[in-house]
């Protein structure tokens, strides 16, 4: 499928933008140490760590969708060159001088490479433009800091104006506490910017990945004109263990997955990640207009 | 009991807390009068945790939606201790769109540790039901305006907190986790709850200083009739003044007040 043929050059692509060459030599697989690897935290095999990144972090055995660093996943999406990135330098501050935040920013930073929680800019899609945001599991769980809110609530501006549509997955494991009543209010102000674009015509495609909790679920993930979700994931306000805990019982399988949702009328559809980038166009491409400008006349 | 100034922030969760605190429709009965109360949000049930109505407020016919915690055990049960489900929100907002359609204003009394996290809400979209609140009370074309009278218990809070003006008691808390969450999350040990009610700047005096609360009501010391009477005075001067707003304006300004959340202080 071309499509997929298309997806794993963009990986490798990738691959070589960190330094890494996409073939080795002779000599310097001699000199490289033993692969890395990853443990599925689906069926718990070990994958090697290339392949696992060749194939968009789905695990090849059981299919399990594991986090996809934010930029990887953008430029995955996008046409080759396609990605502007918008606010890269966009941080926010321990306004509250809540303890130990500072250093929790620090080590996020350190770890993730990436200055916040999430990567907002605009790409094309098989030549169809929008705008886009990937929030990032693996800085303090994808929780809504104020720097967040602004970025994404700046994306909807900039779609309102250029009349572009905004896909955007969301990833949340709940509030970012060290910013108090600040976290919470990013999802009124994004909510807001939402509600801009959508009056102003504005199409929203929203995808949700695991795991997509608390705030951000109760609001602009919910909020999307087309509602999508990666198999699997769990999309929740309360999480699975708050729910135990409050009802003293042990939940039944797949409560709260992304099938459940859909089962229950919360998702419009469930796209695996190998074919997101072919849902993502064909939805894009209906909603654009002959001339290549979309949303209302 | 020390002055009310000097109460720690954890205190004043305790007095948010407080069993003998008047409860939502305890303030309905005493800021408005003529209240007719309407059930259901037309999709699936009737919340009891969620109370709203029509009702006058110094004569003029407002919507009016509270939650409502329960003043006694076999209250407390019926409204599930003020947590609400997904059909208490759609309620509201069904109210709120009503509201709209005759030119009514919106008062929201909110009082919640928070949004039910159960089964049966999840089920039902808990998440979708209040971010559909939250998108709706930012769109709607009437005044709103929001009192936080005693627990604001995150998401559950803000889905009816949306409002025009947010104003708070003084001896409320509005915060995105409880102390004892945060602390047992943060620092695995729930004990430190006093010093993460303080980090978590809950009151409403450091809600003011950042801008999320418009106004602290004082709490006349324990004289809740005084208490509710000048807040009605308050109330029904500030509605008057949004009355007098055309519709782009008041818009307008909402959407800039919550634009604007979380930009003081920072670099950009
Ligand atoms: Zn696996």
């Amino acid at each position: 499928m071309a499509i997929n043929k298309d997806f794993f050059k963009k990986v490798l692509n990738l691959n070589s933008l960190e330094g890494e060459p996409n073939a080795k030599s002779g000599d310097e697989a001699e000199a490289a140490p033993a692969p890395e690897t990853v443990v599925c935290k689906g069926c718990k095999r070990t994958i090697a760590k290339d392949e696992f990144q060749r194939r968009l972090y789905v695990c090849p055995r059981c299919g399990r969708h594991m986090s996809f660093p934010p930029r990887e996943r953008v430029l995955a999406l996008a046409d080759e060159g396609s990605f502007v990135e918008f606010d890269a330098g966009l941080v926010g501050k321990n306004i509250l001088d809540f303890p130990g935040y500072d250093s929790k920013l620090d080590e996020m930073r350190d770890k993730t490479g990436e200055p916040e929680g999430v990567v907002t800019g605009r790409i094309t899609i098989s030549g169809c433009p929008t705008a886009i945001f990937a929030m990032n599991p693996d800085f303090i769980m994808g929780s809504m800091g104020a720097a967040v809110g602004e970025k994404i609530a700046r994306l909807f501006d900039y779609a309102t104006a250029e009349r572009l549509p905004v896909i955007g997955f969301t990833v949340s494991g709940g509030a970012r506490m060290h910013e108090g009543m600040l976290s919470l209010m990013q999802m009124a102000k994004v909510s807001g910017a939402v509600n801009r674009h959508s009056e102003a015509g504005g199409l929203y495609i929203a995808v949700l990945t695991d795991p997509t909790c608390g705030g951000v679920t109760a609001s602009f993930a919910m909020q999307a004109d087309i509602l999508v979700a990666e198999p699997k994931a769990l999309i929740a306000f309360a999480g699975p263990r708050v729910i135990e805990q409050t009802i003293h019982k042990k939940l039944p399988d797949g409560f709260q997955s992304a099938e459940f949702l859909l089962e229950h009328g919360f998702l419009d559809t469930i796209i695996p990640r190998q074919r997101q980038r072919a849902g993502l166009y064909r939805l894009l491409s209906l909603h654009r207009r002959e001339d290549g400008s979309y949303g209302r006349a | 009991m020390a002055e009310r100034k000097d109460l720690t922030a954890y205190e004043r969760v305790l007095l948010a807390r407080d069993k003998d605190r008047p409860t939502g429709m305890k303030f309905i009965d005493g800021l408005f009068t003529d209240f007719v109360e309407l059930h259901g949000d037309r999709r699936y049930g009737d919340d009891p945790a969620v109370v709203g109505g029509i009702a006058r407020l110094a004569g003029r016919p407002v919507t009016v939606i509270c939650i409502e915690k329960g003043s006694d055990v076999r209250e407390h049960i019926k409204r599930n201790f003020g947590m609400a489900h997904p059909e208490g929100y759609r309620k509201s907002l069904r109210l709120m769109r009503q509201a709209e359609k005759f030119g009514r204003p919106v008062i929201c009394l909110v009082d919640t540790s928070g949004a039910y996290c159960g089964m049966g809400a999840e089920e039902r979209g808990q998440g979708q039901a209040i971010a559909e609140n939250i998108i709706g009370m930012l769109s709607l074309r009437t005044p709103t305006v929001s009192i936080i009278t005693g627990e604001g218990g995150s998401g559950g809070a803000l889905a009816l907190a949306c409002a025009d003006r947010v104003w708070m008691l003084e001896n409320a808390a509005y915060s995105v986790i409880t102390p004892e969450g945060c602390a047992s999350i943060l620092w695995k040990d729930a004990e430190k709850k006093a010093e993460a009610a303080e980090a978590l700047g809950l009151t409403a005096e450091k809600l003011a200083e950042l801008g999320i609360v418009d106004r602290v009501i004082p709490e006349q010391s324990d004289d809740w009739d005084m208490t509710m009477s000048a807040l009605r005075d308050a109330l029904a001067g500030e509605v008057s003044k949004l009355c007098e707003y055309d519709e782009e304006r008041l818009l307008a300004e909402r959407y800039y007040k919550y634009r604007n959340m979380g930009v003081n202080g920072q670099d950009w």
